[in-house]
């Protein structure tokens, strides 16, 4: 009957690619079925619907040929959705499967029982997996133990009755070493999708079953192994000894994945054994992370991500390293970026001479995102170690020599920053200053007019210059206007007699020609100071007040952000250098509970302050993870538009997230931090296609998608709701850009 | 883990498509190709849409890619998709476009047994070849009970790389030590960085299930007390002692990474190298040396830039190993501006050629004995342009091989097999060192920025 319905609903026209195939299908000869069920396959992987052969492939299922039984098995698994009711008719032939004498077919079976999403099927499965769980042979076992997981995944209610964790569990002592892993890959996504199973229990027991697996089992089980014992918590000192001492010798393996998960799991468990164990442990990971570096591209950059973070916990492990971080002539970009940053990270006075050398050739390249790296890093490095200030100082002018454009740009946004540690170099800005006609990018203009401001009482023709700038005042980007105000009032109050006027011209162009609120808001701020005469020295001191000089412009994690991604060692989490719940969407990983958690937060910081509220969304999404609070407040009144942090330290680029992209439900691009974030506008083109994430199917509008865009709908109604209006119109723009952020996290 | 493996040609056909979560959509393989293959912007691995990643590397003129929605281990994500490669190019030969398509039923088979749910699963392209085969002929094999219970057991078991029931009428082992010297030397001719990136081979034809220990002159190995240099004497039967006498020195290894047969455990107690080889050829361990490096070829580059209009060349190489030896295929790559017109060169030794293509004068020296010293003189001139870009100078480039020579200083100084038959076996070794990246920057003298 039912058959009779889906035969009809899926009639075919009878001709062309689908009729031939069907009549391959059901032909006497076996060789011509096999071909049919080929072709079948190809259809689908180019993406072609050949669901309404369904019926016709499931025809040949019954075969002894070991290749054929596979192809319908794949072809089952891709369309069982599609046929729910026909996959039954599959049914017997699986439980025979799983019976056969052959354990590859038994395994296959099982596997592929598994894979088939389909409700009925799951109440087949119990006996068969039963079986298999406890077969003679280890292969099947362990494809087995792999099912549970698959099963779990379907219906976690019949997985706990029948008790499959807790055999699952006992697995864990079988004495083949795949069981093994495989029965810990399964207990541990297990526990991961469903905590309160508390399916993967370490005792000591489990831990010395692993323990020994650990040595005997394929590469990808020992990545397994190794990434559940990182996760345990060891109940005292001698346990975590222990573990490492077991884990230590896996540095020396050739799959770099097994190193890295071995450096994660003594990384963590060190921290609990005595200082000088733990030391030796750290000099024996650098050679094998150092190794990581010559392992493919892709790999490399993986590795060297993870060892950024190392490195900021860690800052000695690869001290006398730097030559391997050297970049060669092909590397990718994104692995020479991420080079560059580790190199400024090892950076110490006894390797700097021949870091710097290594900066300048790379200064002198083509790959123009490349050289304005390197001038960024010897800018980090002038500003990391004291005494390498000369000599960093006079590559940056030997480079401003060059007369590079962008070279030139870069290096004076570096020495600004420089200035800002060191007194001393004024001598200097008459070379900087002669520049001043090749900038033309506004972060290079507002770092010389700071410069020139700052210095006014040194520089002669200070007027001169900043004269220059007032007089176009309003074709400059914002950042730049802010700036020339600022060192108009710094000269000003320097040396009143040279700039009464300028200061005039340049609060009339701010306040009323410019529609910038911040420039403007600024300029009334100096205005009214200026006007003050009841206390002719507050404004010094509140514009000439000495800024407390900057420590570091290299870019470091927030402590407690660093201690969570160490945790996660080698995943995806720790190349973005992000948490997992920014990226990982719906449920896996409770990413719902955490956005709502933080939403609530968010609110109710909002409703206390909203400029905390606006830092800590940053250091949320972890775009500016420098900014803390304070920065903002110096922020409405000093130099610096782009945040608190120098403006050489700019944030890591966060993928060109407007927002607004979260709202449309359209899911946020993310992409490798260190490469140049791409033009925003691909994100348009994505709507559509992304529509489908998370819906069941491409026929099935599912509601998911809709869902999502209401509930950030609601949630946006709230906020706009929300009694922001008391506060100052700045801080309302930052409250509603953290407002967005959170958006983002959609 | 992941959810999916695609696999892609340049033009963004889809050529694979295996779903291993019900999470991997069919429509993904769209969004790859707007997002990464046709997007020249994307230069990263890694591209995460929504909760959606892709991983992708490129081999030949395919793409593979790895699709994950949770926060997958990137370097389990990547070292897997390298490892199929080795898988591709194992079975197929060459792991390209044609291969694929001509075999996409067997890649199915191949990722429905490496994978299993996401999880990788046994890769190693010998045991798999024992019950994944390209032909039909032995899938007799493969349908017989007794036969496949075997395959399996062996598959899964703790010397899962190993059959037991090997035999041969001649046991052999074979040993080469191969490094690829990579040199980065700077215009002022000082050698930024120099190291050794060794690896050693070893075919191993032993009958039953062998016992060996592997014995290099590692210093960390030869001054602790208990290395027993009365072990050599028992030790190979031919090649392998010969050069052990001769090692006088030693060498300090920075890191070693081992095949999954040998027992990490052991080297990491006393540092010796004991294993169940597989059969056949395999990659016994590789190391990394960046001390006392032996540098093979000292090179003098002079590089003038007269005007705009010509760069002049006068390349000096100099070998600098003993003079019984000889490298072969000795190509030097001596990058010439982009708008270079017309070369002209002249060589004291082999050829030099022009290679517009790559913008680059090749300079093939296919035999260069020891101590002896080559020069090449070459001029390139340039087009006028009237932007022109600027040159980026890329660094000389070197490639190389010479036998029984190590960079490291590396020497074996035993092989000893243990079985439980006691047959007397054959060692060889043999040594090689190739160019890894050998890159030699230069100065020109004229800047090589146009005024802007």
């Amino acid at each position: 009957m039912a058959m009779n319905k889906i035969r009809g609903a899926f009639a075919v026209p009878r001709k062309g690619e689908t009729f031939e195939l069907r009549a391959g299908l059901v032909s006497q000869y076996a060789y011509e079925r096999k071909e049919s069920i080929q072709k079948t396959i190809m259809a689908m992987t180019l993406g072609k619907d050949v669901s309404a052969l369904f019926p016709d492939v499931l025809k040949n299922i019954a075969t002894g040929d070991l290749e054929q039984k596979k192809l319908v098995y794949l072809y089952l698994m891709n369309y069982a959705k599609s046929h729910p009711d026909l996959c039954i008719l599959a049914v017997n032939t699986f439980v025979q499967d799983s019976e056969d004498p052959n354990p590859l077919i038994r395994a296959l079976a099982i596997r592929t029982m598994g894979c088939i999403r389909v409700e009925k099927m799951v109440d087949y499965m119990e006996e068969p997996l039963r079986k298999t769980l406890r077969d003679e042979s280890p292969y099947v076992r362990k494809t087995a133990a792999i099912c549970v997981a698959k099963l779990f995944d379907l219906n976690p209610a019949m997985c706990l009755e029948n008790g499959f964790l807790e055999m699952l569990q006992e697995m864990i002592g079988d004495p083949n070493p795949m069981v093994v892993a495989n029965s810990v890959t399964a207990l541990s996504e297990i526990s991961h999708t469903a905590p309160e199973t508390k399916a993967l229990q370490v005792t000591p027991n489990t831990l010395r079953k692993m323990l020994m697996a650990l040595n005997e089992c394929t590469e990808w089980g020992r990545v397994t192994i190794l990434s559940t014992l990182a996760e345990y918590r060891t109940s005292d000192v001698k346990e975590s000894e222990h573990i490492c001492e077991r884990v230590a010798p896996q540095f020396q393996h050739a799959n770099p994945s097994v190193v890295l998960a071995a450096v994660k799991a003594v990384f963590l468990h060190m921290k609990f054994v005595g200082p000088e164990l733990a030391k030796a442990y750290l000099k024996k990971m650098a050679p094998p992370l150092v190794t990581l570096v010559s392992s493919a591209p892709e790999v490399q950059y993986v590795a060297l991500r993870n060892i950024d973070l190392l490195l900021q916990k860690q800052p000695d492990i690869l001290n006398k390293e730097l030559r391997v971080f050297f970049c060669k002539y092909n590397d990718p970009q994104y692995v020479k970026f991420q080079k560059l940053e580790i190199m400024v990270r090892i950076a110490n006075d006894r390797n700097v001479d021949q870091l710097l050398a290594e900066l300048k050739e790379y200064a002198l390249e083509v790959d123009m995102d490349l050289v304005r790296r390197a001038v960024k890093a010897i800018g980090q490095v002038a500003i990391k170690i004291e005494s390498a200030s000369e000599k960093c100082v006079n590559t940056l002018l030997d480079l401003i020599n060059t007369k590079v454009n962008y070279v030139v740009q870069e290096a004076i946004v570096v020495i600004k920053d420089i200035f800002r540690k060191y007194p001393g170099y004024e001598g200097i800005i008459p070379t900087l200053c002669q520049c001043i006609d090749e900038l033309d990018e506004p972060n290079a203009r507002a770092a010389l007019i700071w410069i020139v401001g700052q210095y006014a009482e040194k520089i002669s023709n200070a007027g001169d210059i900043l004269g220059g700038f007032v007089d176009g005042f309003n074709e400059e980007f914002s950042q730049t206007q802010l700036q020339i105000l600022t060192a108009v009032v710094k000269l000003f109050l320097k040396r009143p007699e040279k700039a009464q006027g300028l200061v005039q011209r340049v609060l009339q162009a701010a306040t009323a020609e410019n529609d910038n609120p911040d420039v403007r808001d600024r300029a009334y701020i100096y205005w009214r100071l200026l006007s003050n005469t009841s206390d002719s020295n507050a404004t010094k001191d509140i514009v000439l007040s000495d800024k407390p000089p900057i420590v570091t412009t290299i870019s470091s994690l927030p402590p407690a952000l660093l201690d969570q991604l160490l945790q996660e060692l080698s995943t995806l989490s720790s190349v973005y250098h992000k948490p997992p719940e920014q990226f990982v969407g719906q449920g896996r990983f409770g990413a719902d509970a955490v956005q709502r958690a933080a939403i609530e937060e968010q609110i109710q910081n909002a409703r206390e302050n909203p400029l905390a509220a606006a830092a800590a969304a940053a250091a949320v999404s972890g775009d500016t993870p420098s900014a803390p609070a304070q920065n903002n407040v110096e922020n409405l009144l000093d130099i610096d538009f782009d945040g608190g942090a120098p403006a050489s330290a700019h944030p890591e680029a966060s993928g060109g997230m407007s927002g607004l992209e979260g709202l449309a439900g359209t899911p946020v691009r993310m992409q490798s931090p260190a490469v140049g974030a791409p033009a925003p506008q691909s994100s348009n083109n994505l709507d559509d296609l992304l529509g489908v994430f998370g819906d069941s199917g491409p026929t099935q509008p599912s509601s998911s998608n809709a869902n999502g865009s209401g509930a950030a709908g609601d949630l946006m109604n709230g906020f706009s709701g929300l009694d922001l209006s008391g506060n100052a119109p700045a801080a309302d723009g930052q409250a509603k850009k953290s407002n967005q952020d959170i958006m983002d996290l959609f | 883990m992941l959810s999916g493996i695609l696999i892609f040609n340049q033009k963004g056909e889809n050529l694979i498509f295996r779903a291993f979560r019900s999470d991997c959509r069919p429509r993904l393989a769209d969004i790859f190709r707007i997002q990464v293959i046709s997007n020249p912007q994307v230069r990263s691995p890694i591209l995460t849409l929504g909760s959606t990643t892709f991983s992708h590397v490129k081999h030949e003129n395919i793409y593979l890619v790895a699709v994950t929605k949770s926060n997958a281990n990137a370097a389990l994500v990547f070292e897997f998709l390298y490892r199929l490669i080795v898988l591709g190019k194992s079975y197929f030969g060459k792991f390209d476009e044609e291969a694929v398509k001509n075999n996409f039923v067997l890649i199915y088979e191949l990722l429905d047994e490496i994978l299993d749910f996401g999880y990788p699963q046994n890769t190693d392209p010998d045991t798999l070849k024992m019950y994944i085969t390209t032909e039909g002929v032995k899938s007799a094999i493969t349908n017989n009970p007794t036969d496949s219970s075997r395959i399996t057991q062996q598959a899964t078991g703790a010397l899962s790389w190993r059959r037991s029931d090997i035999k041969y009428r001649k046991n052999e082992a074979f040993v080469d030590v191969i490094e690829d010297v990579n040199l980065l030397m700077s215009a002022t001719g000082t050698v930024l960085r120099a190291d050794v990136n060794g690896q050693i081979v070893m075919r191993a034809y032993l009958t039953g299930t062998p016992e060996c220990k592997f014995g290099l002159n590692d210093r960390l190995l030869l001054d602790s007390p208990d290395a027993s240099s009365a072990n050599n004497r028992k030790g190979g039967t031919s090649g392998a002692n010969k050069t052990t006498r001769a090692a006088a020195g030693s060498v300090t290894l920075e890191d070693c990474q081992f095949h999954q047969c040998v027992k990490l455990g052991r080297f990491d107690a006393d540092r010796i190298i004991s294993f169940v080889p597989p059969d056949g050829e395999f990659e016994l361990m590789r190391y990394r040396a960046t001390e006392n490096v032996n540098l093979p070829f000292k090179v003098h580059p002079i590089v003038r830039e007269i005007g705009t209009t010509k760069v002049e060349y006068s390349i000096a190489i100099k070998a600098n190993y003993g003079s019984k030896l000889f490298a072969s295929n000795v190509i030097v790559r001596i990058p010439t501006p982009l708008n270079t017109a017309k070369t002209t060169e002249r060589t004291s030794q082999g050829r030099a050629k022009y290679e517009p293509e790559h913008n680059n004068i090749v300079w093939k020296i296919p035999r260069f004995s020891g101590q002896s010293e080559y020069v090449l003189n070459a001029e390139a001139t340039l087009t006028s342009m009237t932007h022109q870009k600027a040159w980026s100078r890329p660094p000389i480039n070197l490639s190389f091989s010479i036998l029984m020579f190590t960079s490291s200083g590396l020497l074996v100084r035993y092989l000893k097999v243990f079985e439980k038959n006691n047959y007397s076996s054959v060692k060889w070794v043999r040594y090689m060192t190739r160019a890894g990246s050998y890159e030699i920057r230069y100065d020109t003298y004229t800047h090589p920025y146009p005024q802007i």
